[in-house]
């Protein structure tokens, strides 16, 4: 059963414990550069999940919202169909997972994420591709990602894709305070990070023109024609090479007689 | 003299120029090896490709199809008015593709496992396509000119070469069409990144057509610098014809092009006067309509200034395409900020000189240039081609 967590926006009070967690499981480097939590916190090599503070207006008052963000672990990644030496792949219990053995370090993966997730070690002779890996270790062993366990306001909630999903409906259409999306149902054909929110996702920084068909379709019905067109168009070379020479043989073969006679 | 046993590469100041700057290219390209990416580029999170990518590889390619589009036109379709050319635009051809290969090489960040994609098969991956077809073909092109090189060298292979040939020929046009399409596809899952004036489910067509149109330009290009350079007549008449080939083929794109942004609803994006309008217009009115315009009227396509202004505007028409692609068209929703690094222009220009380089000490010491063949064929006279030899001034 793929596994994944439900984010309850209205519950995150930005206290940051999910990213400290997150840096000490995966023994990952605090920077000075590079801030984790607030307004300017971005992901990179080092920050696999930060909290933004973002400031924003709902109805007429103006509020504070705290937005964890972090790999989504689609249901079909784009990064993972993007790799062409399979150093990224989606495991059967829901993480999608990176192993360096494999990796060329091509970045396509990068630009192939619709949430721009994939980070580089840009400082390193042989960098790695940086994000999160969902603690798979941990789901493997049956234990819940290290930002969930430690989240004293109750906003992640891991379980059952499935199950996280009808306790969002059920959540969203009780209260009327909800918007009522669940981002990441559909999203990018669907992910294993779901979000609820009581202001809208498009205020919060979220991308939400995000297509609902799964990425790796459209690429995917482009390469299923090649070998047809490989096969196709290989016939048709041979046949008008063929047919070409043959033709020059008899063109030759004419003058020759013509000069003979 | 270009089927004599002996070397030759006089050497001129152009030369010399092209070997410091080759020079220095090698010598950045271990700097980057060694300390990599990050200290050698301006790469960061947000444009993780850059110039390397952008210029070195998928306009390269690009433009080293005219070798493919004339092996089809000579070889496959055997049509003989355009064998004089053959020689030449097969080599740039190849000349290019080792070139893409280098500046590939370059780019990836743990390059000592470069051949990981040979064993370990992302085949659902458009890079899978791209990484080997162009590992295979320029193979395939090396073999190809192995049929060259053994009128000079290891004379006994050249009647196995002779055979394969056909083969060879094949192969060699069947991989560039797919690869050169999957360069486009390459960006169909930017679906929503990529600006709508650029993205389509047709890029990977649009990639394939301009990568065939933009052959005959470079082949006019090449040849008219080749011609001034090597002080032999060119043939206007062959030039002439084989543009026609980019012309028809250019129409074809144009309409494909006004479809696709009509169908998509993307056609009133190109008047908006923004970056991103304007740089499509810049692509479509100089490297498509003005060329167009000088194909089809007989006087503009006879003169000598006509063919010269034909080609430089398709070539320029499609390194701004895939730059647009590759940069205007992501800027929007990339964010940050990036321009090429002094050590990736330098490494770029070290590529091409060390390719230019490359290029005349071939055409000076094999058969490749009609003049050569013609020379060899109805005239032994040495002082004559010693006479010829002086005008090498590149």
């Amino acid at each position: 059963m793929s596994k994944g967590v439900l984010v309850d926006l209205t519950k995150c009070v930005g206290c940051g414990s999910c990213m400290v967690a997150c840096k000490m499981w995966n023994k990952l480097q605090y920077t000075r550069t590079a801030s984790d939590k607030g307004g300017e916190a971005s992901l990179d090599a080092e920050n696999w999940t930060v909290v933004n503070k973002v400031e924003t207006k709902k109805g007429n008052e103006s509020v504070w919202r705290f937005v964890k963000n972090q790999c989504l672990h689609c249901e079909e990644p784009a990064c993972a169909s993007a790799c062409f030496s399979k150093a990224i792949k989606k495991t059967k219990d829901g993480p999608v997972v990176y192993d360096a053995n494999l990796c060329v370090g091509c970045r396509y993966c990068m630009l192939a994420c619709p949430f721009n997730i994939p980070k580089y070690e840009w400082d390193k002779t042989f960098p790695q591709v940086r994000k999160c890996q969902m603690c798979s270790d941990r789901l493997h062993a049956g234990e819940s990602p290290a930002c969930v366990g430690v989240c004293p306001a109750g906003a992640l909630t891991y379980g059952d894709r499935h199950n996280l999903l009808s306790q969002a409906r059920e959540k969203i259409n009780s209260d009327s305070s909800y918007i009522k999306h669940i981002y990441g149902e559909k999203e990018a054909g669907g992910t294993a990070w779901l979000y609820i929110s009581d202001v809208p996702f498009e205020a919060l920084g979220f991308r939400t023109n995000i297509t609902t068909r799964p990425l790796p379709q459209y690429t995917e019905s482009i390469l299923s024609l090649t070998p047809a067109v490989g096969l196709g168009w290989g016939a048709l070379l041979t046949g008008m090479y063929v047919y070409n020479r043959r033709r020059n043989e008899i063109a030759r073969e004419n003058k020759s007689g013509k000069d003979n006679g | 003299m270009a089927t004599s046993d002996k070397w030759r590469f006089p050497m001129t100041p152009t030369r010399y120029v092209l070997l410091v700057l080759g020079a220095l290219g090698m010598l950045l390209m271990v700097y980057r090896l060694v300390f990599g990416l990050g200290s050698a580029t301006n790469l960061n999170n947000e444009w993780p490709w850059g110039l390397w990518i952008g210029f070195d590889v998928l306009t390269g390619v690009a433009l080293a199809g005219g070798g493919y589009s004339t092996a089809l036109l000579v070889h496959i379709m055997g049509i003989k008015k355009f064998s004089p050319i053959a020689r030449s635009a097969m080599l740039t051809s190849l000349i290019g593709y080792l070139l893409v290969m280098a500046g590939l090489f370059m780019d990836i960040g743990r390059w000592f496992n470069f051949w990981r994609p040979f064993v370990s098969w992302g085949y659902h991956s458009v890079l899978f396509e791209v990484f080997w077809c162009i590992s295979l073909y320029t193979m395939i092109q090396l073999l190809e000119f192995g049929e060259v090189a053994t009128e000079k060298v290891q004379k006994r292979w050249h009647g196995i070469f002779k055979k394969i040939m056909p083969v060879l020929l094949i192969i060699g046009v069947l991989l560039p069409t797919l690869h050169q399409s999957s360069l486009g596809s390459l960006y169909v899952i930017e679906v929503g990144k990529l600006y709508p004036l650029w993205w389509s489910m047709l890029l990977p067509v649009f990639f394939l057509m301009s990568s065939f149109f933009v052959g005959p330009a470079m082949v006019t290009v090449e040849t008219m610098l080749a011609g001034r350079a090597h002080g032999h007549k060119v043939d206007l008449g062959v030039l002439q014809s084989l543009i026609k080939v980019s012309g028809y083929m250019m129409l074809v794109y144009l309409v494909m092009k006004v479809v696709d942004l009509v169908y998509r609803g993307a056609a009133g994006l190109v008047f908006q006067g923004n970056l991103e309008g304007n740089m499509f217009l810049l692509e479509m009115v100089a490297g498509i309509i003005i060329p167009i315009i000088i194909c089809f009227s007989p006087k503009l396509r006879a003169s000598k200034g006509g063919l010269v202004t034909f080609g430089v505007l398709v070539v320029a028409g499609v390194i701004i395409n895939r730059m647009n692609v590759v940069f205007t068209g992501m800027s929007g929703f990339m964010g940050g900020f990036y321009f090429p690094s002094v050590i990736e222009w330098l490494v770029s220009i070290g590529l091409i000189a060390i390719g230019v380089l490359g290029y005349l000490f071939v055409v000076e010491n094999f058969n490749i240039l009609p003049k050569h063949r013609h020379g060899r064929a109805t005239d032994s006279n040495v002082p004559a081609e010693d006479k010829g030899a002086v005008k090498y001034s590149v």
